[in-house]
């Protein structure tokens, strides 16, 4: 096969001598062996496998930019606001930093969203890799942890209401409902210290829970190799010879570098030509505005809320949402372990249940919207 | 064999010419992501950030028995020192007609030079057309810093 | 059958006296403390003009500083039956007659060691001033159909005049003197219009009042007095207005206006802005236009004429480039840019076109200049300001494009780069 060195553009002599003085010292050569032979199969469906990467790489982009945030942003009632206002007008390119770090985590939630549906579709998630999916799960659940820690921190009127609905319905929870909302708002409301504490979430404990889950899930990825359509997986295990794969360095590495580099383009467009708002103060003691509404991810649940009665026989409407949506939660995190054989028949009944979450989270989450209108 | 052949012939020009364009676009492109970051890197100039408490003046700007008007946030604020020695402060925006007030020292009380509108030192609208009385927020003294911020409700 | 309670006596009398109690204690609950008076008992079930009912009684205030009917009626309160009650003997007055009744309050309310047992801080010269009045003077006359105590106050169920409901607050002083003067046919003796109420309703001193909850607002009693009420001379309409409206006033005596105002004879203020119907004045009362009262006085070609176009344009000018300073302000704002400090000082901008329109009462163009300059000088500044935020937002873009060109380079390179490989592993190594 073509996996020789040469397949790699020409190194200078310099580059191989900090290889071989790496080597020397750190076993370089056999660290990265196993990369230089890692294959990825090619099919129809290969595209599909972009979308972790790129999930991977909008989050590296978020730590990046939530860096250099750090630099000029103060986590205090008094001040949050105006330091974000200060880095979109004094702070040289501020406002592009600024900008892409808030569409990059809508865009973001969106690929993580997408990666989940494309694999729970190529039922990517069975025997092996139960595993894998937990821990995608766990990563999705830490990304809208992110959104909703990260969406506080501006202290606008519009993230302030949010939060406190958004924490007002998870004190709704039984029995460890109203606990968590004292945990979640470090205190009975939303003030300055629930402010500190997201501060906290958002840069410190979510990003480290997530560096530890991203490794565990690259390398179950990178033990298990990726998976391939049923169809193919039987077809290519009775004749191996017809296996259609490419190297990962370069030639897929190359194809997710373009991907990476059109999604460097959209965030600089998106931030040049479409600002990230900046709003108004939270002021706690004004009334909510009217149209409150949490950002795009939440709007479904919201909107189903919303929906639902306000009491459906005995029990309270709202805490039945709830409860609906931690029970459809934890069968998804589940899933591997219900949906039996990878080519069994109840995999039927799973693709249907994803493709009614797929369309009931699209039409909600339009609904949610003109109806806010 | 034949396309072949003129693949082979070319390759080296062509292959040359992409890593022209490809080394050329990468440097180019990461240039253009690391002049900004490299420009946010350093600190503006304007180091304050005109919060919930804001430095109104330092000390001695004022004489006793005179009045300054200084930003808050986006709106105008009056800081007044008092002819026995206090500071106050107040918003500086006429609940009239938003007209910017002044302090007088000969009346002793601030004024609207808009309508004749008349507010004593606590805020309070005593006389002419203001309707209600004009936002009154704390001052604290740092060392020679003079602190004006918002009144913390209870 | 014997139950407990019965068999324990004392519980028996510990629990009648609970119920006793608890009765008595509803039955002292009453609202009002009005006194109780025979009057009453039988004149609740009257109808109107003798009927006065328990409610009606019990919110007059006088019932609840323990006044009775006797007290203005005379009689006896406590006879029940109405022989008795209403007899000579007991001194029983019958229905006031109308010239009677402002001697009949004054017995209590121009008595001050009187009026100080309840209220100390009460004025006691209601009488005093009436008898200056118009409806005083003309009741003195003999004239029966003028406003005497109780048409203004009511009767019977009178409330303090800081009560909302009270027939004399200020929110409801316009409509109880409309009662008489919107009443064309009640008025037709008297040789005076009746559209007052109508104007005032239409004015921006109604507004202010009715719709903006400014209680200090004026209300008919500000100007034309309450108990003393005569309109006010022509010379002294300004004296009036310039109560509130100070500087207006000290303009227009440094302007050409007082001297021919004065000897036309005209209330000067009211000239231009009338007496009850004043509304709101926009930019354009001042000037040549059609919606300006100038020309009602001012001919084309007299300096007068001329002086009012000039300070129009000046105003309209200001106007105008405050306008579009605002809106490149506002396009700066929607595409993503932060004006703030601008809009701080369009502010300012916005003080200078409010006491433009303060100076016009000098009626001299060059006073209002001066304050319209130093608005044009920051409308231009804020307008530069706004073209700045949106060059810098050009400037944004342009550099986008820049780096979307070199992201487009490298998307080419890594295509060839891939074609290249794939090629050389198709062809070349196995």
């Amino acid at each position: 096969m073509g996996n020789t060195p040469e397949a790699v553009p020409q190194a200078s002599t310099h580059t191989n001598r900090l290889v071989r003085w790496l080597d020397e010292r750190f076993g370089w050569e056999q660290l990265i062996a196993p990369l230089r032979h890692k294959t990825v199969p090619v099919h129809k469906l290969s595209y599909w496998y972009f979308l972790g990467g790129m999930t991977l790489f909008l989050f590296m982009i978020q730590v990046l930019t939530g860096i250099l945030l750090l630099l000029y942003y103060r986590p205090s009632a008094n001040e949050a606001f105006e330091s974000v206002q200060y880095i979109m007008t004094q702070v040289q390119f501020g406002w592009l930093v600024r900008s892409i770090h808030s569409w990059s985590a809508n865009l973001m939630i969106f690929t993580a969203f997408a990666h989940m549906f494309s694999v729970l579709f190529l039922r990517a998630y069975t025997k092996p890799r139960e595993l894998t999916w937990i821990t995608g799960m766990v990563l999705l659940f830490l990304a809208l942890g992110f959104g909703f820690s990260g969406y506080l921190l501006p202290w606008n009127t519009l993230a302030f209401f949010a939060t406190k609905v958004g924490t007002q319905i998870t004190g709704q929870v039984p029995v460890i409902g109203k606990p968590l909302l004292i945990f979640l708002r470090g205190g009975e409301e939303v003030t300055g210290a629930t402010l500190t504490r997201f501060f906290g979430f958002h840069v410190a404990l979510l990003p480290g829970i997530t560096t530890l889950m991203i490794t565990l899930h690259i390398l179950l990825i990178q033990r298990l190799g990726m998976s391939v359509p049923r169809g193919l997986e039987a077809a290519w295990k009775e004749l191996p010879p017809n296996k259609r794969e490419t190297p990962f360095f370069p030639n897929f590495f190359a194809h997710e570098l373009m991907a990476w580099y059109v999604a460097l383009g959209v965030l600089g467009a998106l931030a040049a030509l479409y600002p990230w708002e900046l709003g108004s103060k939270a002021d706690p003691f004004a009334v909510a505005p009217a149209g409150i509404r949490p950002e795009w991810y939440f709007m479904f649940m919201f909107q189903t809320l919303k929906l639902i009665p306000a009491k459906v026989g005995p029990i309270d409407g709202e805490l039945l949402g709830i409860l609906g949506f931690g029970l459809v939660g934890l069968i998804w995190v589940l899933l591997p372990f219900l949906g039996g054989d990878r080519y069994g028949r109840r995999q039927v009944f799973i693709r249907g249940l994803g493709v009614f979450a797929l369309a009931y989270m699209f039409s909600m989450t339009i609904y949610g919207y003109m109806a806010a209108k | 064999m034949d396309h072949a052949e003129t693949v082979t012939r070319h390759e080296p020009a062509r292959r040359r010419f992409m890593q022209f364009l490809l080394g050329g676009g990468l440097l180019a492109s990461a240039a253009s992501f690391l002049y900004p970051i490299l420009r946010y890197l350093v600190p503006p100039a304007a180091t304050d950030l005109g919060g919930d408490s804001v430095v109104a003046a330092k000390v001695g700007d004022l004489k006793p028995n005179s009045g300054k008007i200084f930003r808050f946030g986006s709106r105008p604020g009056l800081l007044v020192l008092t002819a026995d020695g206090e500071y106050r402060a107040m918003s500086a925006v006429c609940t009239h007609l938003n007209c910017t007030v002044q302090y007088r020292g000969d009346v002793r009380e601030v004024w609207c030079a808009c309508h004749n509108g008349f507010y004593d030192l606590n805020g309070r609208n005593v006389a002419g057309p203001p309707p209600r009385p004009l936002e009154s927020y704390d001052v604290h003294i740092k060392g020679d810093e003079i602190f004006v911020s918002r009144r913390r409700r209870a | 059958m014997t139950t407990r309670i019965t068999r324990r006596p004392w519980l028996l009398a510990f629990a009648a006296a609970c119920f006793l109690l608890s009765a008595a204690l509803c039955g002292a609950q009453t609202q009002p403390q009005a006194a109780k008076s025979s009057c009453v008992e039988c004149h609740s079930s009257f109808p109107a003009p003798t009927g006065v009912t328990e409610e009606q009684w019990a919110a007059d205030i006088h019932a609840q500083k323990g006044l009775t009917c006797a007290s203005c009626h005379g009689g006896d309160p406590k006879d029940a039956s109405p022989e008795g009650a209403m007899s000579k003997k007991a001194g029983f007055r019958g229905k006031p007659k109308r010239t009677e009744i402002p001697a009949l309050c004054a017995k209590c309310h121009s008595d001050g060691t009187y009026m100080r047992q309840y209220d100390p801080s009460l004025r006691t010269d209601q009488l005093a001033q009436y008898q200056t009045s118009v409806h005083g003077k003309r009741l003195a006359r003999g004239d029966t159909k003028v406003a005497v105590c109780i048409d203004c106050h009511s009767v019977h169920g009178i409330r303090p005049a800081k009560d909302p409901r009270s027939t004399v607050n200020p929110l409801n002083v316009a409509s109880t003197c409309a009662r008489c003067h919107s009443d064309a046919a009640y008025m037709k003796d008297y040789k005076i219009k009746t559209d007052q109420f109508a104007g005032y309703s239409a004015s921006v001193h109604h507004d202010a009042m009715a719709v903006r909850g400014d209680l200090s607002a004026p209300t008919c009693t500000t100007c034309h007095g309450n108990h003393g009420a005569a309109p006010p001379g022509v010379a002294s309409v300004e004296n009036v207005c310039s109560t509130c409206h100070v500087f207006q006033a000290q303009l227009f005596d440094t302007s050409p206006h007082k001297a021919a105002f004065q000897a036309m004879g005209t209330g000067s203020c009211i000239t231009c802005h009338s007496n009850h119907r004043i509304v709101h004045p926009t930019d354009k009362l001042i000037g040549t236009g059609n919606e300006s009262v100038c020309t009602n006085c001012h001919a084309s070609g007299d300096p007068g004429f001329t002086a009012a176009a000039r300070i129009n344009d000046d105003l309209t000018k200001l106007d105008e480039a405050l306008k579009r300073s605002d809106e490149v302000l506002d396009k700066a704002e929607r595409s993503g840019m932060e004006v703030s400090q601008a809009r701080l000082e369009e502010a300012q901008g916005h003080d200078s076109l409010i006491k433009a329109r303060v100076t016009v009462h000098s009626f001299r163009p060059e006073k209002v200049e001066q304050d319209t300059q130093a608005g044009m000088k920051i409308a231009d500044k804020t307008y530069k300001a706004g073209l700045q935020a949106l060059a810098e937002r050009d400037y944004r873009r342009k550099g986008l494009g820049l780096s979307l060109i070199t992201i487009v380079v490298v998307l080419i390179g890594l295509r060839m780069y891939i074609r290249q490989i794939e090629s050389r592993d198709q062809s070349g190594g196995s």
